[in-house]
């Protein structure tokens, strides 16, 4: 990995972007947006952490098999949210059972 | 078997280079850091096979032997998580990857040599948190932690337990990164990915899974910790968590690191089958692939380990299909050990007996874990007998069967001496016939209905499981043949040259053991792997 030599400028400026979205998460936290809460609270981290690998640690500039690498990871946490959903999202699928003697199943013994 | 020319004692190697402790507890050679690994995995199999022996003692009357029920909790539940997390996960990464990793790829040493002591470092504090936790006491949640014992109910020492193993989950992902750098970056002159020995891609395999899941696990186990200090709601109703969502978090990990366990050995018994039949492997590439086929589908079937758990069923629709797909590339890879003996010069040396008693048990455990991945009959067979013995076949039977031949097989290379043979062979045929009177039992045990980690049992299991106290005693006696006569051919052993077994790879081109820095000069690779039969093989 040849170092890459970055501007200092450019740290700084995504160092102040980082900061800013700070306050807009903490502002937006005041405002109710219902269901739209924790979709708005998760995009700004979002784009923080890509601000994060992409500038601090210098994937932009690294080569393919880094790129490989960084998309690996956010693939496998996309197989554990869905196969995760798989079951809570399916769940309500299957009727409720029915409160204990109320069923109409008869046991004989 | 090729002659014993060279003296290998003679010249300065790894071994004689350095005296001293500090000379060992500051190395950061990888052959020195893989005896270190050697010595602690083997010190915490001992302590885990203490544990069970006294488990199988205690079952030995329907009532139970000799132990407390609360204390048979504990024994279970430490042999597990020492035996896991502190044996067969380190166990061939580790100690084989760690001494064979550089010299197969024709490398002086790993990457980060200095990463590779601080794995050795990180493994050890893991291990001492751990062990606090059985001298304090002991736990009584199994391996698993399940919430909502390991939150709410158990004791306080799961907190160190699940430390130890969130510290030691470290180790592993700074192992699996030297691995995969060296692999990609520090391959000789010549030596294409599809010239590797099959025992790295294995371990390549292995890394990506170490790297990929145990992170999961670790933030797992911190959700734990955090629940159950500050009663932030994650795992308990009460709170507004899910206890069904520890679940999903712990298997994700755990179904992937059950791959952890049995991929290196699989690499193993690559090297070991070629060289014993003098052949080149059958579809080499079909082999490679399929550990990467594993690594990848390995981390799509957790949920089979939840099919009763309230997870909802077509969930487990989905989980139980993807399960049966990992059944094919572990099913290539025993047709092509199998294709591969078949018109092969086969001879029976110990390592290669131990390679044929992987294949054979392996094959039994995963065909077994294939019916407990089928929704109807795992309803019937969950959380019985029948589960431990479908994974002690492939942990015991397979993993660990791949460890010894491996040991058996590198031994020669590691300290430059010869072992027993003839003790050697007997040894592994103990091991087997101990293992599957231990076993087999169980799976019927299982299928009659004798529940696992129950500390009684009614009297009409009581001749099975004698049967199996009786073959674990076998196999107690079959694990002590080696320690003992490894030990003693350290001092006495003859010399074992440089190749003992005729075998190819870059490994056995220079002394044993080997020196310092490998190998004199950078080796050049001109041909594929398991170039046996080859008229006069040309290697330079
Ligand atoms: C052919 C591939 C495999 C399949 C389809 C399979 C399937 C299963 C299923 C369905 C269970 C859950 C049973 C239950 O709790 O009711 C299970 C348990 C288990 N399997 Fe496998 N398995 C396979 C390979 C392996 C391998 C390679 C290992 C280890 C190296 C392994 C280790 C385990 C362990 C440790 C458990 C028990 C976990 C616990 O509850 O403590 N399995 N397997
Ligand atoms: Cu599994």
């Amino acid at each position: 990995m040849a170092a890459h030599v970055v501007a200092k400028k450019t740290y700084f400026t995504v160092f102040a972007t980082l900061i800013g979205l700070t306050a807009l998460t903490t502002y937006v936290a005041t405002i109710d947006l219902g269901p739209l809460n924790i979709v708005v609270a998760l995009l700004i981290a979002m784009c923080k952490a890509s601000l994060v690998v992409l500038f601090f640690m210098h994937l932009r500039w690294s080569s393919r098999l880094m790129h490989v690498v960084g998309v690996a990871a956010l693939f496998w946490l996309a197989i554990l949210l869905a196969l995760t959903l798989s079951d809570y999202r399916t769940r309500p699928w299957t009727p409720a059972g029915k409160p204990w003697g109320t069923s109409n199943i008869q046991f004989n013994r | 078997m090729s002659t014993t020319a060279v003296a290998p004692t003679t010249g300065v190697n790894y071994l004689n280079a350095q005296y001293g402790i500090r000379s060992w507890l500051l190395t950061t050679d990888h052959k020195r850091i893989a005896l270190l690994y050697l010595g602690s995995v083997t010190f915490f199999f001992l302590i885990g096979g203490a544990a069970a022996v006294l488990m199988r003692l205690h079952l030995i009357e329907p009532q139970g032997a000799l132990l407390e029920p609360a204390t048979y909790n504990k024994m279970f539940s430490m042999h597990g998580i020492i035996m896991v997390f502190f044996f067969l996960i380190p166990s061939i990464p580790a100690v084989m990857g760690n001494f064979l990793v550089p010299m197969m790829v024709g490398a002086r040493d790993l990457a980060f040599p200095r990463l590779n002591l601080l794995s050795w470092y990180v493994y050890i504090v893991g291990g001492l948190f751990t062990l606090y936790a059985v001298v304090a006491g002991g736990v009584d949640t199994g391996w698993t932690f399940y919430t909502p014992l390991s939150t709410t109910y158990a004791n306080g020492n799961v907190m160190a337990a699940a430390l130890g193993v969130f510290i030691t989950g470290f180790s592993s992902i700074l192992t699996g990164l030297n691995f995969v750098v060296t692999i990609h970056k520090m391959r000789a002159p010549g030596l294409t990915w599809f010239r590797l020995p099959l025992f790295l891609w294995a371990i390549y395999a292995t890394s990506i899974i170490m790297i990929l899941g145990t992170p999961v696990l670790a933030i797992t186990l911190l959700l734990v910790a955090l629940e159950r200090t500050f009663h932030v709601g994650i795992f308990d109703p009460a709170l507004g968590g899910d206890p069904i969502l520890f679940q999903h978090l712990f298997w994700f990990y755990s179904h992937p690191a059950v791959y952890i366990m049995i991929l290196p050995s699989m690499g193993v018994v690559s090297e070991l089958v070629t060289c014993f039949s003098r052949k080149r492997i059958f579809g080499y590439s079909f082999v490679a692939f399929s550990s990467v086929a594993i690594a990848v589908i390995s981390f799509l079937v957790w949920g089979h380990h939840m099919f009763v758990s309230g997870q909802s069923v077509y969930a487990g629709l989905v989980f139980s299909a993807l399960s049966f797909a990992v059944a094919i590339p572990s099913a290539i890879k025993v047709f092509n050990w199998t294709a591969t003996l078949y018109k092969g010069s086969v001879s029976y040396q110990a390592p290669m007996l131990y390679a044929l008693g992987f294949i054979g048990l392996f094959t039994m455990g995963g065909l077994t874990g294939l019916f407990l991945a089928s929704l109807a009959t795992d309803i019937h067979l969950h959380d019985t007998y029948f589960v431990i013995a479908h994974f002690h076949y492939i942990m015991v039977g397979g993993a660990l069967m791949g460890y010894l031949g491996g040991l058996h097989f590198w031994w020669p290379k590691m300290t430059g001496r010869l072992y027993p043979d003839g003790w050697a062979r007997f040894s592994a045929l103990v091991i087997f016939i101990g293992f599957n009177l231990t076993f087999f039992p169980q799976y019927i045990l299982g299928y009659l209905g004798m529940p696992r980690r129950y500390a009684v049992y009614p009297e009409e299991f009581q001749v099975l499981n004698v049967m199996s106290s009786a073959g674990a005693s076998i196999l107690a006696v079959g694990y002590l043949i080696p320690l003992v006569y490894f030990i003693w051919s350290i001092r006495y052993g003859p010399p074992a040259g440089p190749n003992p077994w005729g075998a190819k790879g870059l490994e056995w081109e220079t002394p044993s053991p080997p020196p310092t820095e490998n190998f004199e000069e950078v080796p050049v690779v001109e041909e594929e792997a398991y170039a046996y039969g080859e008229k006069e093989a040309h290697v330079v």
